[in-house]
């Protein structure tokens, strides 16, 4: 095994400090010079003909700068199949859809003239469900197609289908069988700062805006066709990317309110800023999307999975976002966690006048894990096996090509099986607490662990920028949103570059100075912005040892006069000084420049500052910048057969829990947690048991308590007390993590991707625990004490 | 009705004209550009807005200004010493991971600091209990504990001197 400086440390992320002390600048901490502050005004309908809008009173208010509707302002088009509309004519097809929008001198101001705006609907039946969507006689979301076409139907027209083997048959040879259906619920990311953003134009027109993304090059993109759309084609956006408060999935699109402060940017000639609330947060977000699967799933006598078929119902809501390809990261599970010949799996996304739903961290991943996981421990059951020596009969190995085409290299799932099971006495305790009211349950994931190619390129670049000093600028196209981004990608560069990583800073966040990535999404940050790194690093490495080659003995024998200058007594040793030495002869570590043959001589090492200032200041001089764009090898997913190899790896984990369940009230109290993840390699041991221990929580919540409540399409829980995500005191148990290594062949020292995996198995390691507690299965999340009296009570 | 309130903040005097409906929060933020103290829902439900008046933990942005009147006000750039020195929770959070997307971390922190001065070796569902109103989404609580127990333990051997 190779043996790190810096790699697997517990050194403190470097964004910390100023976090902890309150430096760090969120959107909501920024201001510009002349800055004016915008207000959305959303319908009052789930889906209504507007009528007239009247926005006399709001223009007449003073203070007020702009008013905007889609009637006075260009057409802009957005989402991922471009079937939304930035300001609403015609009709509303959502509760928060933008109708109007204001931009006044200070935020009272345009919350009083958002509220003397008049829109007049006509309003129209709705359908909030995907069943009701699906009649033959359901009103229409949309009456027309992206490209002008009626529409007949509610489907979204992106159908997800995977077929492998030959299921039908597999079902008349299987020797058993189980069968059900399973829900998941709608939830809010629940970032703790809300989104937000400052649009303005230079005098050239081109746009600067802060904002709140994930993706800031697609934004750029995305931006630039807005521009063009107004009528500033060929002018430039450039988008810079404050410190985020959390983003979860929510930075994966651009939204409504970033076009509308550039629309209210370009009228006024002033910086527009818009920063929701947070009820504006639960309302005018785009939530995970709510899933009902149909799974079954079925295994040969010795227990060998034979078949698995899923046909899953999604509601969209009124528009697409990127959530719409949510299915594509669910295929994965479906398709290759357990090693399983025949697979059906068959998506029909529906549009319903309810909120329009996006991606949050796992990206699909988690309901698909929620029903197949589920219905895993039933198969066990039925077939009469323990569901832990199940999924270890079942486990997906090293060196195997699954049949959506992935290729599975590296695959840690049976050690973290054998993990978990160890560490909650599962021998000892699974099934054998009856009348304890306590059990213990575990469930496992499958995830892109080496990025997912979801766009054309999947690359990232990088700028390596070293100073006089032996300063070393990280200059990255990514986005830290707290993660801990900045932490692996200074221990990366730091480790291989050969400096300490005090001297490296990040710098990221700016499409106009840094180079472009895809966006921070699937897991991808540290696996390819660290590769990236490292191609960089071994550039930059080259040209420092070239430099070395001409100055190191000449520098070497400067310091030595010096020193002789200083102290008589020093004896300078007689060295070849004019020696011009190879390249290859140099080493570099902890910011020290050596000759490999003499590691250890104290005299024979030089700074990197010390070469990098010899070299800029001589004549005809040089300074050392390098760049490296990094793409995995992995590959899109075929839209006709859905096969591919998407990811570079993929990441495997097992999770698993005991709980007790109070047969008075129902509530479920976790009493331990242990989650095992083949990890590749830990790159920044606090910023990998952080994505752990967030994702786990986050699960939990998705397991017990979070639930986004609507009614014909409005939001019921938009504040914290009523959307209820987990406090301090809610986890009073210990969560304990085991990072298996598998040394992964194509990660960053073997590194795979972590940041979305601690919360794809959580909920149904839950579910399977509260089965083996008290014997009933709760099929729709969250496991709320009611859903289990409920169940409890039907049982007897 | 507009009224010049007079209070110290971070052992400063100082003095702001604000309107009957404003918050201290809307104050620190607004008027005086005081930004560490973050608003993360503005109906006291989440915490980011934690500040110490009078030493005590409340909720800046539930708090009336024209109440601030005469009294000290501790936030999260208070808790800094001379030549950026971090406090020894500040120190705690950053050493053990406690920090994240750190909008919650400010007031985690004040929360945590409140606890402290009352109670300088809390057990760990003591920690809890008092960081019970403050929300954070990425870390999972864990090691904003651990940092507290250290912080704990640091007290110890360094005694806390910063005022409140």
């Amino acid at each position: 095994m190779t043996e790190f400086s810096f790699i697997g440390t517990e050194t403190p992320r470097p964004d910390a400090p100023d976090k902890a002390a309150g430096k760090a600048l969120y959107i909501h901490d920024l201001t510009r010079p002349g800055m004016l502050y915008g207000k959305i005004k959303f319908s009052d309908y789930a889906h209504a003909r507007i009528k007239h809008i009247d926005t006399s009173r709001a223009e007449k208010l003073p203070g007020v700068r702009a008013v905007i509707t889609g009637y006075n302002t260009p057409e802009i088009r957005i989402g991922f199949i471009r079937d939304n509309f930035v300001l609403k004519q015609g009709k509303v097809r959502q509760f928060r859809d933008e109708v109007a929008a204001v931009a006044a001198i200070d935020p009272e101001i345009a919350e009083e003239a958002v509220d003397l705006i008049r829109v007049e609907y006509e309003e129209l039946p709705g359908v909030f469900t995907p069943e009701e969507a699906l009649r033959e006689d359901a009103p229409l979301v949309h009456e027309v197609d992206v490209k002008g076409r009626p529409k007949t139907d509610n489907l979204v027209p992106v159908p997800w289908k995977f077929v492998a083997g030959d299921v039908e048959r597999a079902k008349d040879m299987a020797a058993y069988r189980a069968e059900d259906y399973f829900e998941t619920p709608l939830i809010q990311q629940s970032c703790m700062g809300t989104a937000g953003c400052i649009a303005e134009f230079d005098l050239q027109n081109n746009l600067l805006i802060h904002t709140k993304t994930q993706i800031p090059f697609l934004a750029q993109n995305d931006f630039n066709r807005a521009l063009a759309a107004i009528g500033l084609e060929g002018k430039n956006s450039r988008v810079i990317v404050p410190t985020l408060g959390g983003s979860f999935g929510t930075g994966l699109d651009t939204h409504g309110y970033e076009y509308i402060s550039i629309l209210l940017a370009y009228k006024t000639g002033r910086p527009v800023k818009i920063v929701l609330t947070r009820e504006e947060e639960f309302t005018a977000l785009s939530p995970r999307q709510p899933s009902k699967s149909h799974i079954i799933q079925g295994c040969d006598k010795e227990g060998k999975l034979l078949f698995r078929d899923i046909r899953m119902l999604l509601d969209n809501g009124a528009y697409t976002s990127w959530g719409a390809t949510t299915p594509s990261v669910m295929m994965l599970p479906i398709s290759s966690l357990y090693r399983v010949p025949n697979v059906f799996y068959d998506t029909k996304i529906v549009y319903t006048n309810n909120t329009y739903c996006q991606a949050m961290r796992g990206y699909g991943n988690p309901q698909a894990a929620w029903a197949l996981e589920s219905n895993m421990d039933q198969l066990a059951e039925a077939a009469g096996m323990d569901p832990y020596e199940f999924r270890r009969k079942n486990a997906n190995i090293p060196n195997d090509i699954s049949p959506m085409g992935l290729n599975i290299t590296t695959c840690g799932l049976k050690e973290c099986l054998d993990t978990v099971a160890e560490k909650l006495q599962w021998k000892e305790k699974r099934g054998k607490q009856k009348g304890t009211g306590r059990g213990v349950g575990m469930a496992s994931l499958f995830h892109v662990g080496g990025s997912g190619r979801v766009y054309r390129s999947d690359g990232t670049g990088i700028i390596l920028k070293l100073d006089d000093f032996g300063n070393v600028s990280v200059i990255s196209g990514g986005v830290e949103m707290g993660q801990g981004f900045n932490a692996a990608l200074s221990l990366a560069t730091a480790e291989a570059l050969g400096v300490t990583p005090d001297r490296v800073t990040v710098i990221s966040g700016d499409t106009a100075t840094c180079p472009w990535d895809v966006g921070t999404h699937a897991s991808r940050g540290a696996f390819t912005s660290c590769n990236a790194a490292i191609m960089a690093s071994e550039k930059a490495r080259r040209k420092v040892f070239e430099l070395a080659s001409e100055h190191f003995m000449p520098r070497i024998k400067s310091k030595m006069k010096r020193r002789k200058k200083k102290d008589p007594d020093f004896e300078v040793p007689d060295l070849d000084y004019e020696r011009i030495c190879d390249p290859s002869e140099f080493d570099m570590k902890e910011n020290m420049i050596f000759l490999k043959e003499e590691p250890e001589n104290p005299l024979l090492r030089l700074t990197l500052g010390d070469i990098l200032r010899e070299a800029h200041y001589k004549e005809q001089g040089t300074m050392i910048v390098t760049e490296a764009f990094y793409d995995p090898c992995n590959q899109m997913i075929d839209a006709k057969t859905c096969r591919g190899n998407l990811s570079a790896t993929y990441i495997f984990g097992t999770q698993g829990a005991e709980v007790e369940v109070d047969l008075e009230t129902g509530k479920v109290k976790v009493l331990n947690f242990v989650a095992a993840h083949d990890v590749g390699q830990v790159l920044s041991k606090q910023a990998i048991k952080g994505q752990i221990y967030g994702g786990v929580v986050q699960g939990l919540g998705y397991a017990l308590s979070e639930e986004y409540k609507t009614s014909r399409g409005k939001n019921q829980n938009s504040n914290f007390l009523d959307y209820k995500i987990l406090s301090a005191p809610d986890i009073d148990f210990p969560i304990e993590i085991e990072c298996v290594e598998t040394h992964d062949i194509e990660g960053p020292f073997g590194a795979k991707g972590v940041g979305e995996p601690g919360l794809v198995p959580t909920a149904p390691a839950i579910a399977n625990a509260v089965y083996d507690a008290v014997g009933v299965r709760i099929k729709s999340l969250p496991l709320t004490p009611e859903k289990i009296l409920e169940a409890l009570a039907q049982k007897e | 009705m507009k009224k010049e309130i007079h209070f110290t903040l971070n052992g400063y005097e100082v003095a702001a004209e604000v309107e009957a409906h404003k918050m201290l929060l809307n104050v620190l933020r607004e008027q005086l550009q005081v930004t560490g103290t973050k608003e993360g829902c503005g109906q006291g439900e989440c915490g980011a807005c934690t500040v110490l008046v009078g030493g005590l933990s409340v909720d800046s942005c539930l708090y009336p200004a024209f109440e601030v009147e005469g009294k000290s006000v501790t936030t999260i750039e208070g808790l800094v010493g001379e030549g950026n020195k971090l406090h020894p929770i500040q120190k705690a959070f950053v050493e053990n991971g406690g920090i994240q997307c750190g909008f919650c971390t400010p007031g985690m922190i004040m929360s945590a600091k409140a606890l402290l001065d009352e109670n300088s070796h809390p057990s760990e569902e003591e920690i809890r209990r008092g960081i019970s109103g403050n929300l954070c989404r990425c870390t999972g609580y864990v090691q904003i504990v651990e940092s507290i127990e250290k912080a704990a333990h640091m007290n110890e051997a360094a005694p806390d001197k910063s005022t409140t």
